[in-house]
């Protein structure tokens, strides 16, 4: 087993920003998801683990991200991590707040999405979701909340980024339900049914990075996070993994991006314990 | 014409067995006293819409009141699921409930359809998506200019709607502000709506000219009621009780810790008692 690590240019100079503290698997995904994402982006963003990636971009290397929730906030900057999609924080942080209709129908069947930042339940290989049942539909083992905008979220967006923990039960070798299309199949299964948009295109889980092969579409793991083996993805992963070549090392977290993490979580934690009588 | 009512005439007057009936208010001024009002009136076989199913309705399922949910999200945003609901869809407890589940984009389309009189909605939607081979409702039409293949969805024409506004005027104009979700839709797309306010002014004033507002002729009744959206929030009035969405979690786990709770907090309560409910969020 072997794992490049590659130094960007100036990396002994940014060697003193990384974190002498210790870190989580969490955390080392929640950040890693954050550096894909850019000032330039326009991120309609799914709640938990993307809600937390996309606002430590902002706070960090991203400040002119534009993200938007499905209730209807378009540029919103809340200080702690809503809850919900519509928590009270998102409209009053934002540029606009629109109605629900015109968010999916003009914002995002509109194209003027780049990005649509998704969790799952379960994925498989080629990006497909399920946020619906486990078992069949008709007589579910376990009916699970339903996909919500994510249909049209993972056909509209220009791009698709998942991010969630690896385990056997979320990454499996079939999902029970297609909630969201993903690459299907694989290969040009989205062209085939006319989705013109470029679908999943990064994964991000707690233990490594993940990018489709260009041909096949099925993930391909391209960077493991600090301390990660190959078999400690493989045990977590319910399908025959694939390594890319080349396997980087995500560099750890810097300072910056760690305390930003904290902070937020920790303002979020003591938000929504703020309760009624 | 509005009608100003209290709460338990409003309901009784709207909403019958057997009803079409959509509760809205997309995680903001979800009107919670309104449907606690329906359980402790003992409506049964409601056709219940809703496109971000949550608390309200795990309880108003969970107490029988409906046959079929059409719905396109039915958990506990930023919590989990709905263990009523999955009660009811999983074991048949306490009566077989139907799925008629959508996307957002396709109920969204549903409701704004609806309120524009047309018989249903066309969107870019529902490409490789499982829902579309369950729903028979969902279906497509064809371009009549490009050929392209669009999904298509029944418009919804709920019999009536309810929603929770911050204030209507003494007329019954009914102004609603933050996050409007699909409620102007809802209303406008049923054939009665019924509203619950914070609280009711002689006339609006300083308002926004592009401000959301219902006017009086397109709702059935209104009722007085602060708090009404709680455990939800109206802006500017009071804030989101995450606390209490994470606590349902464990309270509907359990069906004889659910029943005592309805008893405890609707059937043995009243809509006055909303406004202690928010008192410590301001």
């Amino acid at each position: 087993m072997r794992h490049r690590k590659i130094l960007p240019a100036g990396w002994l100079g940014w060697g003193d920003m990384m974190s002498k503290q210790p870190f989580n698997s969490s955390e080392m995904m929640t950040i890693a998801a954050s550096r894909a994402l850019t000032s330039e982006d326009v991120c309609f963003v799914g709640i938990g683990a993307p809600s937390a990636a996309c606002n430590v971009a902002r706070l960090t290397h991203a400040p002119d991200i534009t993200l938007i929730y499905e209730s209807g906030t378009i540029g919103t900057a809340p200080d702690v991590l809503p809850l919900s999609i519509g928590d009270g924080e998102l409209c009053d942080t934002a540029l606009t707040t629109v109605s629900v209709p015109e968010m999916f129908r003009y914002w995002l069947q509109g194209g003027h999405i780049t990005i649509g930042f998704l969790g799952a339940a379960q994925v498989d290989r080629f990006g497909n979701i399920n946020t619906t049942v486990i078992g069949d539909y008709h007589k579910p083992k376990v009916r699970l909340p339903g996909g919500g905008g994510a249909p049209e979220i993972a056909s509209c967006c220009g791009k698709i980024y998942i991010t969630m923990a690896q385990s056997k039960r979320g990454m499996v070798d079939k999902i029970d339900f297609f909630t969201s299309f993903g690459h299907g199949e694989g290969g040009d299964h989205r062209q085939r049914l006319g989705i013109e948009t470029k679908g999943p295109s990064l994964l991000i889980t707690d233990l490594a990075i993940w990018h489709p092969d260009p041909e096949t579409k099925e993930f391909v793991v391209t960077a493991l996070h600090p301390g990660v083996t190959r078999d400690m993805v493989q045990d977590t992963c319910g399908w025959k993994v694939r390594f890319s070549d080349v396997v980087e090392e995500t560099p750890p977290p810097t300072e910056l991006e760690l305390t930003t993490l904290r902070e937020l979580k920790e303002r979020t934690a003591a938000a929504h314990e703020e309760r009624g009588r | 014409m509005a009608q100003f009512m209290p709460l338990p005439d409003a309901i009784h007057d709207n909403l019958k067995d057997g009803d079409k009936a959509a509760f809205e208010g997309f995680t903001h001024l979800i009107p919670t006293a309104a449907a606690h009002e329906a359980i402790r009136q003992g409506i049964s076989d409601l056709i219940l819409i809703r496109m971000t199913t949550d608390l309200i309705y795990d309880q108003m399922i969970g107490m029988g009141l409906a046959r079929k949910l059409v719905f396109s999200y039915a958990g506990n945003p930023g919590v989990g699921l709905l263990r009523r609901v999955r009660d009811a869809v999983e074991n048949g407890w306490p009566r077989p409930l139907e799925l008629e589940e959508h996307s957002h984009a396709a109920l969204a389309s549903a409701y704004e359809a609806g309120a524009a009189g047309l018989p249903f909605a066309v969107f870019r939607g529902y490409r490789g998506a499982g829902l579309a081979k369950v729903n028979p409702a969902i279906r497509s039409v064809t371009c009549p200019f490009t050929d392209e293949v669009l999904a298509a969805v029944p418009a919804l024409r709920p019999d009536v709607t309810f929603i929770h506004a911050q204030k209507a005027d003494r007329k019954g104009n009914v102004l609603i502000e933050g996050i409007v979700g699909i409620q102007k839709e809802a209303v406008l797309a049923a054939r009665r709506a019924v509203v619950t306010v914070e609280e009711v002014v002689e006339e609006f004033s300083g308002l926004h000219p592009n401000a959301c507002v219902l006017p009086h002729w397109t709702i059935t009744a209104i009722s007085v009621v602060p708090g009404g959206a709680h455990p939800s929030y109206a802006h500017n009035y009071y804030k989101r009780d995450n606390a209490a969405y994470i606590e349902w979690d464990e309270i509907a786990a359990d069906r004889k810790r659910f029943r005592a709770w309805m008893d405890e907090h609707v059937i043995n309560a009243t809509p006055e008692d909303f406004a202690g409910r928010v008192a410590g969020l301001g």
